[in-house]
């Protein structure tokens, strides 16, 4: 059961290259891109309305991209985690039939998958019994069971309390070393993400800034609240925002300026703060940067 | 139930004289409309459909009066304007930006108008607008009960079929197609599926009381049901018993057949609400 990541040439699951989605005149995220590989995971964080879950909807496909590409491997099993998901009085729903609902895995992955998200107990319980907290572990359990090669997860701690978030976050880091799959990471929260995340995209209608997370600075506050093992599992991904948004949609820049947009290349940026994990440029941009500068 | 099933199977000498009994072929008929409506009808409880099966149903009066000027067959037409108004709607709710339920409105009202004009310019034509309005379930001939059966067989048979990407896609569309469960081919077929029921059970029902046929018997299986197939199974077993009831309260106290049934339904529904108010009873004495 346990496959060790691989940790080079790992084959490509999804990408986007300077994706876009435009709806109703407004583009909703515009010029994202970004590569999910097998055995990494990739976080994507960002205030509300700030294309989160557009940009996985594109990884996914569930969305075409107005300007751009998007790609994901052939024949590649997906399990999603939807930020939204509802389950109306009228649909007689249990756990164990819920964990079957897009294939008919084997009765000892599903097993595994309750066991590994702790709801074992809730198998005979109807879905919309359950509580926020449960249904989210409800609904990884059943992304798990697929044993997807992509496991794209929107919001997956949302309405988990703080104990049983950190050890969601430390079961999401063991599924990708056991299933030695990709992970799209959805978190709402600018400054709590995993350790285990390989990379970070910073996203508000494009990509602010991204690279590795790093560890929490021995932050006293953070010890104090989650006691060590926290400290371990949790860290504030070092954030340098060059450009701020103002209300009317405009970008005030570190120097000064406001443009209608913000461009990598439009002149206001200071690369040096904006790319802070330079060994996951390589296989991220793959040269495009570079290109980019060029043209 | 199985008796009467069993006798269209074997189709012998005996089962030929029973169908001579309008009564006979009444309930037969009314069953195997009832075994059909029942599974697809849960789908139209949990996807709120109601408004969409009733647009449908009013519908099937245009194909009717198109099938009478166009002198070919009334269930073919009434399925073929069933399926063009669902595919209509699956093309307006594309690029149109008037709501889901007012788009219905729109296409159901349209077509009721529309086939109550076209029927009233056809001065040479005589039809019995009630018994298409309200069902004559006691006119069914032997041929109906045939087309119903292989018509609800087929039904039944597509919709096991793609049973798994469409509940997939009624519990969340987008996680079920992210998950390659192809929920839009799932709905289109479900859409004519819905029009081949119309178009069998207007005879039974009329196209005022389709709706009822389909939803009555899965809100009262939802009570009982555990899982989405067993409330498909207890709504089709629900839905014969009302048409069994029906009919036989229709017998007894002399009331049109079609509403009868929609009736037994209704108190079948009244019925599954008891445990539930004796229990609530029970706590409060408690």
């Amino acid at each position: 059961m346990k496959i060790a990541p691989p940790m080079t040439s790992s084959p490509l699951l999804a990408s986007l290259d300077h994706a876009g989605v435009r709806r109703d005149g407004r583009w909703l995220v515009r010029d994202v891109s970004l590569t999910v590989q097998a055995g990494e995971i990739v976080t994507l964080i960002g205030p509300n309305g700030s294309g989160k879950s557009t940009t996985a909807k594109l990884a996914l496909g569930l969305l075409a991209p107005d300007e751009g590409r998007t790609e994901r491997r052939s024949g590649l099993v997906v399990g999603y985690v939807p930020q939204k998901l509802s389950i109306d009085w009228t649909l007689p729903l249990t756990v164990d039939r819920f964990m079957r609902l897009t294939g008919r895995q084997s009765a000892r992955d599903v097993d595994a998958a309750i066991a590994a998200t702790g709801v074992d107990h809730l198998r005979k319980a109807e879905v919309r019994t359950l509580s926020g907290g449960e249904f989210q572990r409800v609904m990884l359990a059943r992304a798990i069971a697929r044993k997807p090669d992509l496991l794209v997860l929107d919001e997956p701690v949302q309405g988990v309390d703080f104990a049983g978030e950190i050890a969601l976050y430390d079961l999401i880091g063991d599924i990708r070393r056991d299933l030695g799959c990709g992970v799209l990471l959805i978190s709402h929260d600018l400054h709590v993400v995993m350790a285990a995340t390989d990379r970070v995209l910073c996203l508000n209608g494009h990509v602010c800034c991204q690279g590795a997370p790093k560890e929490v600075a021995a932050s006293a506050e953070y010890r104090q609240l989650f006691g060590g093992r926290a400290a371990a599992t949790l860290a504030v991904y070092e954030h340098h925002h060059d450009h701020t948004h103002l209300p009317d949609g405009r970008v005030l820049h570190a120097d000064g300026s406001v443009t209608d947009h913000c461009h990598p290349e439009d002149g206001h940026h200071d690369h040096g703060t904006h790319d802070n994990g330079d060994h996951d440029r390589k296989h991220h941009d793959r040269g495009d940067g570079e290109r980019r500068h060029a043209g | 139930m199985g008796i009467t099933t069993g006798s269209i199977m074997t189709g012998g000498m005996g089962s030929a004289a029973m169908l001579d009994d309008f009564f006979t072929r009444a309930l037969i008929a009314g069953i195997g409309v009832a075994l059909t409506a029942g599974p697809l009808g849960c789908f139209i409880v949990w996807r709120r459909l109601a408004y969409f099966g009733d647009t449908l149903s009013h519908a099937a009066l245009l194909g009717v009066a198109l099938a009478l000027l166009a002198e070919v067959n009334i269930t073919l037409a009434v399925f073929g304007v069933c399926a063009v108004i669902s595919l209509a709607l699956l093309l307006l709710q594309r690029r149109a930006s008037l709501s889901a339920d007012s788009l219905l409105g729109l296409l159901a009202h349209s077509a009721l108008a529309l086939g109550l004009v076209v029927l009233a310019f056809m001065t040479w034509v005589r039809i019995d607008l009630m018994g298409f309005l309200f069902g004559d379930i006691l006119a069914v001939s032997a041929t109906d009960i045939a087309v119903i059966y292989a018509g609800g067989a087929a039904v039944l048979a597509v919709l096991a079929w793609i049973w798994h990407p469409l509940f997939a896609a009624t519990v969340n569309h987008e996680l079920a197609e992210a998950e390659r469960m192809r929920p839009d081919r799932a709905n289109l077929i479900f859409m004519l599926l819905m029009a081949i029921v119309i178009a069998i059970a207007m005879k039974i029902v009329g196209v005022l009381l389709i709706t009822a046929l389909l939803i009555i018997p899965a809100a009262t299986a939802r009570r009982f049901a555990t899982g989405p197939e067993h409330m498909a199974v207890l709504a089709a077993g629900i839905g014969a018993l009302a048409v069994v009831g029906g009919l036989f309260g229709s017998l007894e106290w002399d009331t049109p057949s079609g509403p009868s049934i929609v009736v037994a339904a209704f108190v079948l529904f009244l019925l599954s609400l008891l445990p539930r108010v004796m229990t609530l009873r029970k706590e409060s004495v408690r």
